[in-house]
């Protein structure tokens, strides 16, 4: 839902950013308000997972440039638990597995984490089961999830499930959900697409990283972002995903070549 | 009543580790209750093999990283612990406590399925296991064998439905707390043990537990000992396994000066199943140690081994796994493991397999990793929103975790994790 005058939640600036020496993201900007939910689509290796991790905090991720706005404030300065705290989430592509650690004291201690973000009280053992069987519908996962260790075992789509039932208890202003499709059957895809749609509201936003378009069929973006080495060629509506769909990324890597060679006629 | 004997203990009539054997032997053979108990014949021949043997040093291989310089320097005395404060008993768990001289039976009815051994049948049955697993010469066995003053010797036969808990709190006087177990399991007999020895003081607790699996039987066997930063701990398991037998060894020790743990196993025929899991850590400047052996003395074993370390401060991890498969043990299945989480510059992880394969058919795994924390894991539960210190924690215990929630139900009251890191008060 576009609002222009909704609240801005996240402005990226110029955002450069390396792993070890190869920088990977060349100038992001990309603004984002309360109730919009934004798709970067690109090719494997066109920077969209770099984004995500470089929003959280990842500390293989150089920030060399650029800046990010969270509410305003300055996001990069921020710890990544205090980035998560203050309702950022990031939803994993390849999410981690913990052996020993409990799911359900995992869900515990991050859904306590972020209510003291809030200014909530922390929530005991018997108010936090009750909160965590209530939002396990939203991804109609299985209660026995919560007893085993953090995705120990779990299959691709049960993985993903968890991350979405972490993201109904952490109630994030902002979600960017890296590749959330990737590895799930049409089933597992209709019911995290859901709990992503049903969680999605007036007041916070959604940043999608995807490959594919089938994801946007489920979710409907305001905004699709075109990304390609380490830049957003291209915003459109949710034309573009159609676009890109039919056309394939062919015509991106041509815009691509076209705008390299500028600079370096020029430099 | 071996305390009073000991009122008067031999000073260290010189320097170094043999006049500190020396001075112990003169302490433990005297007084007026030698030789008037079932064991005085065993702890003679012991004492002597004992004073005869070099206390092992660095130089030794199986000693090479494990110095045993806390323990030469506590007092070479026998100590008599009074009874100590301990959690309320697990349901269907029968507790006994050894304290070294008191019989742990009197006032105690058994549980069907268990019964006492005594008389000749004791003295023919006590060392047997030990000499089966190659373990009657170790330094450690014949320190025990030198000094114990009783056995806890019981037979089981069919299964039994209480869990058998042996504990010890050596407390925080000095000197040595020898405990000396034996376990007869009768053919089909099956049996689930829990060995906890505590300490908070200077002292040693050197424990042996011989345990002979007739065929079919089943030992599951817990051992949980969180220690004193001034104690030492060695403790010896020595496992003979007929065919068709299944023996389940979880471990977890640390906290201690020094704690070395020797799990010894052999399957007479083979046929058998071995499982062994491990917890070990060491923090400030503590040793942990395992030596663990097992040999297949026939074809078709199994052996299943997860042994994990956490070295943290200046302390000091050792592992040292021997498994031997001679010519008889073919279609041996062996598999080893050896996980170690390193979490300071200074600490220090020496871990090494130790396979000798002869038998051509048989499948031997074995691997070795040394790590810190997982720098993808503490990202995860920091994107979380948990922080970086309590992300550690949790991945810690999590690491350690993966080990004790296999020990037995009755260790639950002892909170092994918090008991292992300290987060208890005692």
């Amino acid at each position: 839902m576009i609002r222009p005058d909704a609240p801005l939640l996240l402005e990226i600036r110029d955002l450069t950013a390396r792993v070890e020496d190869q920088p990977i993201l060349k100038g992001v900007s990309l603004t984002i308000r309360a109730g919009e939910i934004h798709a970067v689509m690109g090719r494997n290796g066109s920077g969209k997972s770099t984004l995500s991790k470089v929003l959280a905090g990842h500390p293989a991720y150089t920030v060399t440039g650029g800046t990010v706005l969270y509410k305003g404030d300055d996001l990069l300065s921020l710890e990544p638990e205090l980035r998560a705290r203050a309702g950022l989430f990031l939803g994993f592509q390849y999410p981690v597995e913990i052996p020993g650690v409990s799911n359900l004291e995992f869900l515990r201690v991050a859904t306590n984490a972020r209510r003291a973000g809030k200014g909530e009280e922390e929530l005991d053992t018997f108010a936090f089961e009750d909160l965590v069987r209530e939002r396990l519908q939203v991804v109609q996962m299985d209660p026995a999830f919560l007893e085993r260790s953090v995705n120990e075992g779990f299959s691709g789509g049960e993985k993903k499930r968890n991350e979405i039932l972490q993201m109904a208890l952490l109630e994030p202003l902002v979600a960017v959900l890296d590749e959330t499709d990737s590895g799930l059957d049409i089933d597992a895809l209709r019911i995290v697409a859901g709990g992503v749609n049903h969680l999605a509201g007036p007041d916070n936003a959604t940043l999608l990283i995807t490959h594919y378009q089938r994801l946007l069929d489920v979710i409907t973006p305001d905004y699709v972002h075109v990304m390609a080495a380490g830049r957003i060629l291209r915003t459109g509506g949710k034309e573009l995903a159609l676009e890109l769909e039919e056309r394939g990324y062919d015509w991106v890597d041509a815009e691509l070549a076209a705008l390299d060679r500028t600079p370096a006629e020029v430099g | 009543m071996v305390a009073a004997s000991l009122s008067t203990p031999t000073a260290l009539a010189g320097a170094g580790p043999g006049s500190w054997v020396a001075a112990l032997l003169a302490n433990a053979t005297g007084g007026a209750s030698a030789g008037a108990d079932a064991l005085a014949a065993s702890r003679a021949r012991a004492a002597q093999a004992l004073a005869q043997l070099p206390v092992p040093t660095r130089r030794v291989e199986a000693w090479r990283f494990t110095d045993l310089a806390p323990l030469t320097a506590l007092s070479p005395t026998l100590l008599s612990p009074a009874p100590a404060a301990q959690p309320e008993t697990a349901a269907r768990s029968l507790r006994l406590v050894l304290d070294g001289h008191s019989d742990p039976l009197a006032g105690i009815s058994l549980p069907a399925g268990l019964e006492p051994i005594g008389g000749d049948e004791l003295t023919n049955t006590l060392g047997q296991v030990l000499a089966a697993t190659g373990s009657c010469e170790l330094w450690p066995v014949l320190l025990n064998g030198a000094t114990a003053r009783n056995v806890l010797a019981l037979r089981v036969r069919g299964p039994v439905a209480t869990t058998l808990e042996l504990v010890s709190d050596a407390g925080d006087g000095e000197g040595i707390l020898p405990l000396r177990l034996l376990l007869v399991l009768e053919p089909e007999a099956s049996l689930e043990v829990l060995q906890v020895h505590r300490s908070s003081g200077a002292n040693l607790t050197s424990v042996v537990l011989e345990a002979r699996l007739g065929e079919g039987a089943e030992l599951r066997h817990g051992l949980l000992a969180p220690g004193a930063e001034t104690g030492c701990l060695l403790a010896t398991v020595a496992v003979e396994q007929a065919t068709g037998s299944r023996y389940s060894g979880v471990s977890a020790h640390g906290g201690w000066a020094l704690g070395r743990l020797e799990p010894r196993l052999v399957q007479r025929e083979g046929a058998a199943h071995s499982a062994l899991k491990a917890l070990q850590l060491a923090d400030g400047r503590q040793i942990s140690d395992t030596h663990s052996q097992m040999v297949f003395e026939g074809p078709d074993g199994r052996l299943e081994q997860l042994h994990k370390a956490v070295a943290d401060g200046q302390g000091r991890s050792v592992f040292n796994g021997a498994v031997q498969v001679p010519r008889a043990a073919q279609r041996t299945d062996a598999a080893q493991l050896s996980r170690n989480l390193l979490l300071s510059d200074r600490a220090r992880i020496d871990t090494k397999p130790e396979l000798e394969i002869v038998a051509d058919d048989v499948r031997c795994a074995h691997g070795a990793t040394v790590s810190r924390l997982e720098q993808d894991e503490l990202f995860y539960l920091q994107s979380r929103g948990i922080a970086a210190d309590q992300a550690a924690r949790l991945l810690l215990r999590g690491f350690c975790e993966e080990v004790l929630q296999d020990l037995p139900e009755a260790a639950r009251p002892w909170q092994p994790l918090a008991s292992l890191l300290g987060e208890q008060g005692r």
